[in-house]
């Protein structure tokens, strides 16, 4: 029951910092937010369990499964556990919330109670996304992270607040219908081997060949088309280009908490879909058009950086970046070895904490100059030595520093990736130049905006910011090099889970 | 069992109705100019939660497994008249409870909530009619308080204009009615619906019995504010007092079902007038064609409006069309399936579209405007009322997060399971559109700045608590399906196998 207690607890913490005064909701919201974060590390060091939660012979964390709605071929459950590919992401949503919490003292100056309600409300919904293992409930979760989403954009962004909330939710909403309707088509295939929603249920009988034909449409063309609608439901999620038009209106008009939960959390959403219904459910279609998927991952890759090389934002750099990142994720994937798949899983909690990271720095530069604009500022070393450093090395831990958390997720995908399948070599080595340029836009902006003669063209006062902007900064970029060092913290788990997705004859290094 | 009521103790919900609506009208005759609101409403509130608890009680306890037939058979208490009296009079004790807010400065006190009362025992005798001149009598006992309480704000015209409209179509659509009962009754020789059926199945008079059947249908269209009888809702939901307009829009509608629901199923039996060797009269079919034409068009007009009212005015047509769906994938193989995912959504329709209504009740006590733009920022004056409209309108929308996706989500699978995959298209496809208009509200209340003055002096108590309880229930409907829809599937069985 430990995962309905830590849905219910942030669902209740989300309620009364709601009705709570707008003076104290920071803190309020703050402090509750303290219960899910020790209950997920309490969780995460009580975990035992082995196997990925969808394949037969696995064991899961703090399993429940009851029933919910009994109708016919249709019933529901609601069903919860954790594997190693969820526990990571758990423990990563409560580290997070918290620490956006704690960035949003100062930018949200009103409506507060219903900003910090809507946080945790937002938290709520990802655990529950993360843990779900019947469809329906997983998909009630998944829709439900939309609702505040949108509202946190739309009331609390920037001056384009308005459009960048509409086009998030239009576009991810379109793209869950076409999921919704990939994978139901897929059930429906099924026909009578699978009698309910549950997804581990689901995954064997696809995985043992039970599909048959929908209607005139066959198994064979059956499965790449629910493949197609699942991978482009959930790529506008990630988002891999050409999707991902929405993202960066979002990152830029969302305020810096949002923005760290979008960059750190939500995004992985999309790859987790990816690994738990394409890459685990059809795993065949995915090999057999590997180099295409790849193409997709190389494109998001080495694009996202020219468009981040492109930007004069600071925001929009990071955004930008961030669909660079989640290329790497996508092409650990679709390489089906153990460190592919191990990286890639790796990747997504690695990246959550640098992208927040960065997001938050960005953030707490921006409370203090009043401008994102590179060419509006610089030497800003001199007066915000810390939020500075901490960027650096958030930066140097984007590039893939070693030590560092995205050293080790990127080092993984390479040797995952690389001759893992027809013309695998060619997709790593476009990939792994696009760190260079992902080097190159950082290490340029830095030098423009950190370093050099301070000056800064707006009127305000810049100094050092304040304890509780540089507290989480701090905690993030500890929490980054201490997976760098030992990244088997989380890797080990994840690689517990995804050993039984890598055929016995994979490829790669 | 110990202890065994009196059988004419099932129409308990109809009769607690039906005798608050008297005790009103006592109070009134007593004290005709009583300042009382709290008596009168406290009264009708009681009233109406007693049958929510009697329905709910026998629900739970069985009562109906076995039909209960009363009165020569011309009434039968079943699991469906059960469920839809619940249905009824959850959506009466919210309207009853906001109407105290509402209705504060209103002359005419003990006289409205008297109507209310019986339209409601009208509506739970139409669950359980089960004859055609029962169904006649109770529908026009749930039709004619309907119509004044309509106009009952006198020196409104628009209230009195929408008073009229409702009434003369009401007129027509009644007389419609009557003679297609007429017809039925000529070609079969029976008004009541099990022998209405054996009746139909050997006759040879299918075209008479064909244009009755139709005319029928047509009366129940009109009930349930279904092409080709929709135009008054939106000039009496526009006119009508907010509360009433919940009423009408909720409650009505819902009767409306349960009595098409029952006479379709039983006096014109699928497997006799549409599949059947006879197959002459295809009422299934004109069901489909009013499904899809209801559902479209009411989701096209409600995206095209400026009012809130008014679109949820035909957002409310746009429901009809999601239930007719129910209706039209009969003879699919799986009529219980779709009947049950049908009843499912009316209930769960019932609280979010009475609470969504009783939200523009509350903007109207607080004299915001009537279009989306009046309502910009209403969340900054607002918040926990906002929270609520947001639920309701998502959940209208079937987002899933609310109970509106779960009925939705049954329906749509039962179609699609019954062969009618295309109606299930149609409907997803509505589905998908109404989000913008819904969320337009959504966008104004939340994230536009507030574009006037608002004059929100106060929190009425009686108009937060039905909207509070409708939203509560609306979320609690997701994890509390599972018995919905056991009640639901048991509603259905007492009508097909």
């Amino acid at each position: 029951m430990w995962i309905e207690a830590l849905i219910a607890v942030t669902l209740a913490s989300a309620a009364a910092v709601f009705l709570a005064p707008n003076k104290v909701a920071g803190k309020l919201a703050f402090a509750l937010s303290l219960l899910p974060l020790v209950g997920s590390l309490w969780m995460y060091s009580t975990y035992e369990a082995s196997g990925n939660a969808l394949l037969a012979g696995s064991e899961l964390a703090f399993e429940t499964n009851f029933d919910w709605v009994v109708a016919g071929p249709y019933s529901l459950s609601w069903h919860v556990g954790l594997d190693g590919i969820s526990m990571p992401l758990i423990a990563l949503t409560t580290v997070l919330t918290s620490l956006a919490l704690l960035a949003s003292w100062t930018p949200i100056d009103e409506r507060q109670s219903q900003f910090y309600g809507l946080m945790l409300f937002l938290e709520a919904s990802l655990l529950g996304v993360f843990s779900a293992l019947d469809f329906f409930l997983w998909f009630v979760f998944w829709e439900m992270v939309l609702v505040p989403m949108y509202v946190l954009i739309g009331v609390w962004g920037g001056p384009r607040r308005k459009y960048a909330a509409i086009k998030m939710f239009v576009y991810t909403n379109i793209a869950s219908l076409v999921m919704f309707i990939g994978f139901i088509a897929l059930v429906f295939g099924l026909g009578d081997s699978v009698t309910s929603l549950d997804m581990p249920a689901i995954a064997q009988a696809l995985r043992a060949g039970e599909l048959g034909s929908l209607g005139p449409v066959g198994a064979g063309t059956l499965k790449v088309a629910a493949f197609v609608a699942m991978f482009a439901g959930f790529a506008v999620k990630v988002p891999v280009v050409p999707f991902h038009t929405w993202l960066p209106d979002a990152h830029v008009e969302a305020p810096t908490p949002v923005s760290i939960m979008l960059a750190g959390v939500l995004l992985k959403m999309g790859t987790y879909a990816l690994l738990r219904f394409n890459f685990t459910m059809l795993p065949e279609v995915a090999q057999n058009n590997a180099p295409i998927i790849a193409l997709f991952a190389v494109v998001s890759v080495i694009y996202g950086a020219m468009l981040a090389l492109a930007q004069s934002d600071l925001k929009r750099i990071v955004a930008y970046s961030s669909v660079s990142s989640m290329g790497y994720v996508i092409l650990g994937l679709v390489a089906y070895t153990l460190y592919g798949m191990g990286g890639a899983t790796f990747q997504m909690v690695a990246h959550g904490l640098i992208s927040g990271l960065m997001f938050m720095s960005v953030g707490v530069i921006y409370n203090t100059t009043h401008t994102r604009m590179v060419s509006d500022m610089s030497g800003l070393a001199s007066k915000m030595p810390i939020t500075v450093a901490v960027f650096v090395a958030g930066a140097f831990g984007y590039m893939g520093l070693p030590l560092m958390a995205g050293f080790a997720a990127e080092l993984f995908i390479f040797l995952g990736s690389f001759g893992a399948f027809a013309g695998s070599v060619w997709f790593t080595a476009a990939a792994m130049f696009g760190i260079v340029v992902v080097a190159g836009y950082l290490l340029f902006a830095m030098q423009r905006t950190l370093f050099g003669d301070f000056e800064v063209e707006t009127d305000y006062e810049v100094g050092p910011a304040a304890f509780h902007d540089v507290a989480p900064l701090v905690v993030l970029i500890l929490l980054v090099i201490l997976l760098g060092v030992d990244p088997s913290i989380f890797y080990d788990m994840i690689q517990n889970a995804v050993d039984p997705l890598v055929p016995a004859t994979g490829g790669g290094v | 069992m110990a202890f065994q009521l009196p059988t004419w103790m099932a129409l308990g919900p109809t009769l607690v109705l039906g005798l608050t609506a008297l005790l009103l009208l006592v109070f009134d005759s007593i004290e005709p100019d009583t300042t009382n609101r709290g008596l009168l409403a406290g009264t009708a509130a009681l009233g109406s939660l007693a049958a929510v608890g009697l329905s709910a009680w026998y629900l739970v306890a069985g009562t109906g497994e076995e039909p209960i037939s009363l009165y020569q058979n011309t009434v039968v208490v079943d699991t469906m008249t059960l469920f839809f009296g619940l249905v009824f009079a959850s959506v009466t004790a919210l309207v009853v409870v906001a109407s105290y807010d509402y209705m504060r400065d209103h002359s005419y006190q003990a006289e409205y909530y008297a109507l209310v009362m019986l339209a409601a025992t009208g509506m739970t005798l139409m669950a359980a009619a089960n004859s055609l001149a029962v169904v006649f009598v109770s529908l026009e006992l749930s039709s004619l308080p309907s119509f004044a309480l309509v106009a009952i704000l006198k020196k409104n015209r628009g209230s009195v204009e929408a008073g009229l409209k409702y009434f003369l179509i009401g007129a027509l659509s009644s007389a419609i009615f009557v003679y297609g009962v007429s017809l039925v009754y000529g070609v079969t020789g029976s008004l009541l619906l099990p022998e209405v059926a054996s009746g139909v199945a050997d006759t040879n008079l299918t075209g008479v019995l064909g244009i009755g059947v139709m005319m029928i249908l047509g009366g129940f269209a009109y009930k349930t504010a279904s092409v080709p009888f929709h135009f008054w809702a939106p000039e009496a939901y526009e006119g009508a007092p907010a509360p009433v307009a919940a009423f009408l829009s909720s409650a009505s509608k819902a009767a409306g079902f349960a009595v098409a629901f029952r006479v379709l199923t039983v006096a014109f039996p699928v497997e006799e007038l549409v599949t059947g060797a006879a197959g002459s009269v295809d009422w299934v079919l004109a069901a489909q064609i009013l499904a899809v034409v209801t559902m479209t068009l009411g989701n096209f007009a409600a995206a095209t409006q400026d009012e809130v009212k008014r679109m949820l005015a035909y957002s409310s047509i746009g429901h009809a069309g999601y239930v007719l769906i129910a209706l039209a994938s009969l003879s699919g193989g799986s009529d219980q399936f779709v009947l049950a995912g049908g009843m499912a959504h009316l209930l769960v329709y019932g609280f979010m579209n009475t609470g969504a209504f009783l939200f523009i009740a509350l903007a109207e006590y607080w004299s915001v405007g009537r279009t989306f733009e009046d309502y910009n920022g209403l969340a900054t004056k607002a918040p926990f009322a906002s929270v609520a409209m947001t639920v309701f309108l998502f959940s209208l929308a079937g987002l899933p997060p609310f109970g509106g996706f779960m009925s939705k989500y049954f329906l749509f699978a039962g179609a699609v399971r019954a062969g009618f995959w295309w109606l299930a298209a149609i409907g997803a496809i509505n589905s998908a559109l109404s989000l913008y208009y819904y969320s337009r509200v959504v966008k104004a209340i939340w994230i536009e700045d507030p574009s006037g003055d608002f004059d929100i002096e106060s929190k009425p108590v009686g108009l937060y608590t039905a909207i509070v309880a409708a939203a509560v229930v609306t979320v609690l409907l997701l994890p509390g399906f599972g018995s919905v829809w056991q009640f639901a599937t048991d509603a259905a069985a007492a009508l097909v196998a």
